[in-house]
């Protein structure tokens, strides 16, 4: 394999990645970077690969062929566990347990303090609910407790799998600002959404329709290079583009 | 695999063990149906000849810790596979016998009340004739309790639904049950199936009660319990293989 010169400037590499699952070829051969620095938007409609692409990059996916380097070394490696942090679209912590006792497991496990618990209540803007169960709590703010432990050890790569579903706008678009607040202090951000007029709060898109990328570019150059009032029409352009080629 | 991480594992049987203790209703039937299970058995003997209580008693003792914790460890397991939270672990710098051991010492300890309880029932309320120390029994309980734990962590891998893994208990449990020594004893049991009784842990169990009860003597039950704590690391590293840091 050739070595890629600028391997170190991105937080994400993938090269010809591909994975099957029971059968189904859900990606098929892919290659992007994921850059620090920058909040980048992976978008498509549901069933695309999404969250398997993400998996991917997190090293929880087996990977059929191609390669997924993090950081300088491949996706899944014991070094990279405290480097990455990981929203799943379900809200992967503890129902039975308060919101503190769940970050403060997390906590212990990653080797922090409960100063940092304290600080990534307040990141997610939960420390009205702080000492409330788990399972006591709307299903947006479930999910805002699942970011939250993806926050405690301030990850080079945050992977967040739709993460703004069902939110009200108001703290959608708090959630955006954190995003490009964690972005601003080094961190490569990928967010997944299905929801196109998100895209425009990313500094980058990746287009994907049926396990292929079928643009990676910024907003505007999107909106520009397919003459699309909006990135729904954008896609769509590709789509037909792809289709008539 | 990793080495074993004090902090982590500590973080486990902290994060089990308040879970537990929010769950009243869990925490009641662990601590009170063991003691009740063992006073209807007093009971059915009550105004019968003999001392049947004192010939059973010792091997329901066994029993109950090993079936409560197969079953509760079994869905605590399974739920943490299917909500996600043990991928999550599993990315996260957390070694696999961490998790397990973290597990096995949280259910261990409740093990240890639950046994402390149900033998001073026994013992003083119920007039069970023990021989030998009652502190070797409640080893015994213990060693049988992170038994069923490590048992019940290796079985959750192969179910998909609670009702799945609430299946595993007569499947895995019933059998040792049977084969134990309790019904028929275990040298009069047709060649194959003492056999097979001989490779079943339970049976070792069990056997450590009724010595315990029974006579004065350690060394057999000292080695009876070094067989099911044999088991018992064998099963964990059993459920170890069964966690898996990447899915297909």
């Amino acid at each position: 394999m050739p070595i890629i010169h600028h391997m170190m400037k991105n937080v994400v590499s993938v090269r010809s990645l591909a994975v099957t699952r029971d059968g189904n070829e859900v990606l098929r051969g892919l290659d992007f970077e994921v850059a620090p620095g920058q909040v980048t938007g992976l978008l498509g409609p549901s069933g695309c690969g999404k969250t398997t692409l993400m998996r991917s990059l997190v090293g929880v996916q087996r990977l059929t062929s191609g390669s997924v380097e993090v950081l300088g070394s491949p996706a899944g490696s014991a070094s990279l566990r405290d480097q990455i942090g990981y929203v799943t679209q379900q809200a992967s912590v503890y129902d039975d347990l308060t919101v503190t006792e769940n970050l403060r497991f997390f906590a212990r496990i990653l080797g922090l303090g409960n100063e940092r618990v304290s600080e990534c209540v307040d990141l997610v803007a939960l420390g009205e609910h702080r000492d409330r169960v788990v399972s006591h709590l709307s299903g947006g703010q479930r999910s805002r407790v699942s970011l939250a432990v993806a926050l405690l050890g301030q990850p080079s790569l945050l992977v967040l799998d739709e993460p703004t579903v069902g939110l009200d706008p108001v703290l959608r678009v708090e959630l955006w600002q954190t995003f490009h607040a964690l972005a601003d202090a080094g961190a490569a951000v990928l967010v997944s959404s299905h929801v196109m007029d998100e895209a425009s709060r990313c500094d980058r898109l990746l287009l994907m329709r049926e396990g292929r990328l079928i643009a990676d570019d910024t907003p505007a150059g999107l909106l520009g290079n397919t003459g699309a009032d909006d990135i729904e029409s954008a896609f769509l352009a590709l789509v037909q583009q792809e289709a008539s080629a | 695999m990793s080495a074993v991480t004090p902090r982590a594992t500590t973080a486990v049987t902290t994060r089990v063990l308040t879970q537990l203790r929010r769950d009243h209703r869990t925490l009641a039937m662990l601590l009170v149906l063991p003691c009740a299970l063992m006073s209807l058995l007093w009971w059915m003997f009550d105004g019968l000849p003999g001392d049947g209580f004192s010939s059973l008693g010792p091997a329901l003792l066994a029993l109950i810790p090993f079936i409560i914790m197969f079953l509760v460890t079994s869905v605590t397991t399974l739920r943490e596979r299917t909500s996600g939270t043990l991928e999550r672990l599993l990315a996260m710098p957390m070694g696999k016998l961490d998790f397990l051991l973290g597990y096995a010492i949280a259910f261990g300890l409740v093990a240890a009340l639950q046994s402390a309880l149900a033998v001073g029932v026994c013992v003083w309320l119920l007039d069970l004739t023990i021989v030998g120390s009652v502190w070797m029994l409640m080893v015994v309980a213990v060693v049988d309790a992170v038994l069923g734990t490590a048992l019940g962590l290796f079985v959750s891998a192969f179910a998909r639904t609670e009702f799945q893994a609430v299946q595993f208990m007569p499947a895995v449990v019933i059998p040792q049950i049977l084969l134990c020594g309790l019904f028929v004893p275990r040298d009069a049991l047709p060649r194959v199936l003492e056999v097979i009784s001989d490779l079943l842990p339970l049976s070792y169990a069990v056997d450590a009660m009724q010595t315990v009860a029974a006579t004065n003597e350690t060394g057999d039950v000292w080695r009876d319990i070094g067989l099911v704590a044999a088991y018992a690391v064998v099963a964990l590293a059993l459920g170890a293989l069964t966690l898996r840091r990447q899915s297909p």
